[in-house]
């Protein structure tokens, strides 16, 4: 009785119809004469928000103690302690989700999507490391990121990298960003997530792909300094264009540079750049400009329109787009029998045309989008081009602020750190010299 | 004519204007982001309106053992002796025989509560959330049965995984406040 008091009581509540549907039993629930009681639905609750904001407490935290310990501190055995943690409690305890890496496809997706509501924690996720890098530089790569931490803490043995293939490898991490953005934007996939090599050793467990890529890669970056950071890391790229114009930056010596040439020994990671011959040498000539400002302008013409080419096929990712071009076969009688997807689809009463139209749409959002993805590669390889092509001098060893994640390894073996070996090396000449 | 400290001051008054542009942009972008965003956190559920039972939440998991699992609406449980969610088709006895049971892991706990009515609980670590008892309880049953994300083992992942292989589009992402999309007169928050 008490249940269809409950069912008229429901059924006037339009959003609710559907529970009177469910309602319709086939088998009227009893009504028990012993003591018996119907048990509850046990829910158990998620994460609770304070966690969340916990989460973002430490992050900031771990910031700030990273900055602390890299520019006043200079230890690299503190820094070591910190990544430790990092590693403990970014990656293993909190299971690696949701990143800072991550993050900036939630955001992609709630500027792109207004039915998206981001939470705010990832938001903070998100912005927390971009303002410290504009102030500190690469802080959160040096220690806060547990990919990064998790990688710099298996180096062994670190292998020089060519610089120019470390250019040409960087650019993946530019094409990688640009990917990550249009997917998530057109609500596709959250290939950073998908594709992620470490997530699966925080959660220790993962399919084949994912945990071989991860060992992979793990193995080495014991032999070549953080991989995935350099060549990779699209959130990477977002913090190595903020420190160009960071307030402070890693400065090697503490007193002064003696041009002994260790720190370039010291970094694994290649970002230390030497001292340039004096100006007004043999060979060096005034770039042009115009040129090349024209060649970057050149290059994202051609990049944008090879992008759009490009994203079309990619659309596929797109449950709507793959479901589309499922139904669009069958009725061509191109391929037989139903996917699970399809045949859903077929019950559901939609037509085909809507269905493709939906699709369509998409991958004109994917034509759209890959014009500014091609145009975003362009502009980074122009770039590059362009940085290469200007002369700039240096009188000492200086760590390039776009490269340097701040790991503070160039500090100790630096003798001008050491107050009495900068005062006695006298008989070189020192960088005002020059 | 200009001393290099001019061109510091030049460098530096630049490189501040840069920053405090960045610094504008990410607090732009944020800004608008914080506008769309909410305060709750978002966390990944099924749809069992949607469910197909189509099996890809007991393999496509991250974990092992899928944080997928099936969960009994009581209310609308008809407690069926031949419950057709519990028992093969054309059982041989309506006993809790293992070669009677639909369940491949047996995490289904049939109790006899009073004539002619029996219980029918989930063992939720043995569950593997295959949707087996699911399929079967829809088909000729009431629906009582059905799989719900469990948020004790969910892991909360940025893509979930099983959202990705779902064939109907069932998983999505809801508030944390309201975590579940349950069936039944709970289905209202009672």
């Amino acid at each position: 009785m008490r249940r269809w008091l409950n069912v008229v009581r429901v059924a006037w509540a339009p959003l609710l119809l559907t529970s009177v549907a469910w309602a319709m039993e086939r088998f009227p629930p009893p009504d028990f004469e012993t003591a018996y009681r119907l048990p509850k639905t046990q829910v158990p609750l998620p994460r609770t928000l304070l966690q969340e904001y916990l989460d973002v407490a430490l992050l900031a935290l771990a910031l700030s103690l990273a900055a602390y310990l890299v520019y006043k501190r200079r230890s690299r055995r503190e820094l070591t302690l910190l990544s430790v943690f990092s590693v403990a409690y970014f990656g293993f305890w909190r299971k690696g989700c949701v990143c800072a890496i991550g993050s900036l496809q939630n955001v992609s997706l709630a500027l792109a999507d207004r039915a998206y509501h981001v939470p705010l924690t990832v938001v903070a996720f998100f912005a927390l490391p971009l303002v410290f890098a504009l102030f500190f530089g690469r802080t959160f790569c040096a220690a806060v990121c547990p990919h990064g931490a998790l990688q710099d803490l298996v180096l062994v043995r670190p292998v020089k990298v060519p610089a120019w293939l470390e250019r040409a490898l960087s650019l993946l991490a530019h094409v990688y960003l640009g990917a990550a953005v249009l997917f998530a934007a057109t609500g596709s996939a959250f290939v950073i997530c998908r594709y992620d090599p470490f997530v699966g050793f925080f959660r220790l467990s993962g399919s084949y792909g994912m945990l071989a890529t991860g060992a992979g890669l793990l193995l080495l970056a014991a032999f070549v300094g953080r991989p995935y950071c350099r060549f990779l890391c699209p959130y990477g790229v977002l913090l190595r264009m903020l420190s160009w114009i960071s307030k402070w930056r890693v400065v090697i010596y503490k007193y002064r540079c003696t041009l002994c040439g260790i720190c370039p020994e010291a970094c694994p990671y290649g970002a230390v750049l030497e001292p340039t011959p004096p100006a007004g040498a043999a060979g060096s000539r005034q770039p042009r400009l115009a040129l090349l400002g024209a060649q970057v302008v050149a290059l994202m013409a051609v990049f944008g329109w090879v992008g759009s080419r490009v994203a079309v096929p990619l659309s596929a990712s797109h449950p709507t787009v793959s479901l589309a071009e499922r139904v669009y076969l069958e009725d061509a009688g191109k391929v037989k029998g139903t996917t699970d997807a399809s045949a859903n689809f077929r019950n559901s009463g939609q037509s085909s045309k809507e269905l493709l139209d939906q699709a369509g749409v998409i991958a004109h959002q994917f034509a759209s989008g890959g014009w500014l993805w091609g145009a975003w590669i362009g502009l980074a390889l122009g770039g590059m081009l362009f940085a290469q092509s200007l002369p700039r001098e240096r009188a000492e060893y200086e760590a390039e602020r776009g490269a340097c994640v701040a790991c503070a390894r160039c500090f100790e073996p630096c003798p001008g750190s050491r107050k009495a070996a900068a005062d006695t090396e006298t008989e070189r000449p020192g960088p005002a010299a020059l | 004519m200009a001393k290099p400290t001019d061109a510091t001051n030049r460098r530096e008054f630049l490189g501040a204007s840069l920053r405090g542009a960045c610094l504008l942009g990410v607090g732009g972008l944020t800004g608008l982001t914080v506008a769309r965003g909410k305060a709750d956190d978002l966390v990944w559920q099924l749809d069992p309106q949607k469910c197909i039972q189509c099996d890809n939440c007991a393999t496509h998991c991250v974990l092992e053992e899928s944080a997928v699992k099936c969960v009994n609406s009581y209310e609308m449980c008809g407690y069926c002796d031949l419950c057709t969610g519990y028992f093969e088709p054309e059982p041989n006895a309506l006993d809790t025989g293992a070669e009677n049971q639909l369940c491949p892991t047996g995490a289904i706990i049939r109790t006899f509560v009073e004539d002619p009515y029996f219980s029918y609980d989930i063992d939720e670590p043995l569950c593997v959330g295959c949707g087996k008892c699911v399929k079967g309880c829809a088909q000729f049953g009431n629906g009582s049965l059905y799989l719900q994300v469990r948020h004790d083992r969910c892991l909360n992942c940025n893509e979930c995984s099983i959202a990705r292989a779902c064939p109907t589009q069932a998983f999505r992402r809801v508030p944390a406040s309201k975590a579940y999309l349950l069936k039944g007169r709970e289905a209202q928050g009672a």
